[in-house]
């Protein structure tokens, strides 16, 4: 797309300058960091706070796949809250600012406009997610005993592909609405009813929660169905582009 | 087309209607040809649609209805033939605003990059236009810390890094000081054998230093268009100038209604105690004018016939309903 490869680096420099690469990647490194000392020593911490309240309470004792399931669970928390962050603003603040005018009367298609942000967000969320389970599988192995590397890689792809959905619906309320609170509003807000639409039987694989189960079993070694894992896959995939995909229709045909 | 000039910028039936606020009819139907290596400049008092006007040339809105072209190609917001048609092309916004955490070096650069430029030529080219507008030694300083003034400047460098062979430019004077006016003008004036140049503002005696052809809007209408001679030729109209001695101001103001109520005195201005009659009757001003006044028992200390101005043609076409708040 015209002018696409120049936006995008425009972008990424856009996300270091303005400090928001390396705010996301603390908070990534403090989630990779924090998420298998939470699994180590949460037991250990509530038998010290509940003391003899316990009493007959058996506290399981850590197991390493407890600490890919805490940090998949930050991840979903915090990570989302990052991408929908970095989406928010990504259309509504450039359109406010006037700074999309400039841009758009070069010979510059929305098209590649809205395609370079969109995967400087996904680079950056790509990047912060790597170190997260990067860090949180040296911190895993320091702590507990090392897990299968090939299982770690995939659940970064695949906590990296549920942001990357949370962010999508994001940038399409900043495209759409034209503004960065309304935006996000829309990205919690189908963070909060796709999450509990997850908890649904049979509905919770076709949507990005449905990615959890196999990514935590895959970094715990767990073997896992191909199905498990190529459906939500596959769903996610659908609403990211579906959304992309109305970012840009709606975005073509907006005055600026 | 106009004439055997082939037209830079053609606009056909070009309506825009803003939805809300009673749906505001921002431009209506107008017809314009931006004649290839004309300065061009787009006039009208304040909301008459010059601004919309451009960035629906721009591609930047879409219009209601009617079409606009740039060398023949239509513009458009997405299309394929839309992207060529706004390659080589400058463009100015009335109130620029740019990325605060570049430099000017870089937005300017960045510019020349989105319109085609290799990089070390954008870079180039960066540097000698940013020198080229006064901002060479702000080159490196974000452009969060420029002022106002340095910011128009910074939009006339990023509009010019890819030598555009059209130029729009809304408004391109308006933050500029005295010096910084005059040097922009000569610029745009220079520009004249390489490239088109339309430009839009309300200062009449920019267009009148500068452009080749004046088109004028009101109300979103195009009320009248041409060469400046020839405007000045077909709308204006024999003036005179009286300035009365001071402390007659009772009797100034009979002169001036028994003015207003002759048959071949079309207009009265009145500005600093000064008076401008414009006539439709030469023949018989120049007879029956000077009686008058001394019927009227008033002193004059000049009486003159001048030149008409660009100023009167805009004051006789629109003027009347805007009170002469567009001349400067």
């Amino acid at each position: 797309m015209s002018g696409g490869s120049i936006l995008f680096r425009k972008e990424l420099l856009e996300s270091w300058r303005t400090m928001r690469l390396p705010i996301v990647a603390g908070l990534f490194l403090l989630v990779g960091l924090s998420s298998p000392l939470l699994a180590k020593f949460l037991p250990e911490i509530v038998k010290a706070a509940a003391g003899d309240q316990l009493v007959g309470v058996v506290v399981p004792t850590p197991v390493p796949a407890d600490a890919a399931d805490q940090l998949w669970k930050n991840l979903a928390q915090f990570g989302a809250f990052a991408a929908i962050v970095l989406a928010m603003g990504a259309v509504a603040t450039e359109r406010d600012r006037g700074t999309a005018a400039f841009i758009l009367s070069k010979s510059v298609s929305r098209g590649a406009f809205i395609v370079a942000k969109v995967a400087a967000i996904g680079g950056v969320l790509a990047v912060c997610t790597t170190l997260a389970v990067v860090v949180g599988w040296v911190y895993t192995a320091i702590l507990f005993e090392p897990l299968p590397v090939g299982g770690w890689i995939a659940m970064a792809i695949l906590a990296w592909l549920g942001l990357a959905a949370w962010a999508a619906l994001t940038f399409l309320g900043s495209t759409v609405t034209g503004s960065a609170a309304a935006a996000a509003g829309l990205g919690f807000g189908a963070l909060l009813v796709l999450s509990i639409a997850s908890a649904i039987p049979n509905l919770g694989r076709f949507l990005p929660g449905g990615l959890a189960g196999p990514a935590i079993a895959l970094a715990a070694g767990v073997p896992v169905e191909a199905s498990d894992v190529v459906t939500p896959v596959i769903a996610t995939s659908v609403l990211i582009a579906v959304a992309l995909g109305v970012s840009v229709w709606s975005f073509r045909r907006q005055e600026l | 087309m106009t004439g055997e000039i082939p037209a830079a910028v053609s606009c056909r039936g070009l309506t825009k209607r803003f939805t809300g606020n009673g749906g505001v009819l921002a431009v209506a139907a107008l017809d314009l040809d931006v004649p290839a290596g004309s300065v061009f400049g787009l006039l009208g008092p304040n909301g008459a649609g010059k601004t919309t006007t451009l960035r629906l040339i721009t591609g930047l809105a879409r219009p209601t209805a009617g079409v606009v072209s740039i060398d023949g190609r239509p513009v458009s917001a997405s299309t394929d033939q839309g992207l060529a048609a706004r390659r080589g092309i400058g463009v100015l916004d009335q109130d620029p605003r740019y990325y605060g955490w570049m430099s000017g070096r870089e937005l300017v650069e960045l510019a020349g990059r989105l319109q085609g430029l290799a990089a070390s030529e954008a870079r180039a080219r960066a540097m000698e236009t940013l020198g080229l507008v006064g901002l060479a030694d702000a080159a490196g300083r974000r452009v969060a810390g420029y002022s106002g003034g340095m910011r128009q400047r910074l939009g006339i460098a990023q509009a010019l890094v890819a030598r555009p062979r059209l130029l729009i430019l809304d408004e391109p004077v308006s933050s500029l000081d005295p010096e910084g006016r005059r040097d922009l003008l000569v610029l745009i004036a220079e520009l004249r054998a390489s490239a088109t140049v339309l430009f839009s503002t309300h200062v009449l005696a920019d267009i009148e230093r500068i452009c080749d052809r004046v088109g004028i809007l009101d109300h979103g209408r195009l009320v009248t268009e041409g060469p400046l001679d020839d405007l000045l030729a077909r709308f204006a109209l024999p003036l005179y100038r009286l300035d009365p001695e001071p402390g007659q101001d009772a009797a100034v103001e009979t002169l001036t209604a028994t003015l207003r109520g002759t048959p071949w005195v079309d207009g009265v201005r009145s500005h600093e105690g000064r008076l401008v009659v414009s006539v439709s009757d030469e023949r018989a001003a120049s007879a029956g004018l000077l009686p008058i006044v001394v019927a009227a028992g008033v002193r004059l200390a000049v009486f003159e016939r001048v030149r008409p101005s660009l100023e009167d043609v805009f004051l006789r076409l629109v003027g009347s309903e805007n009170g002469g708040e567009a001349v400067a």
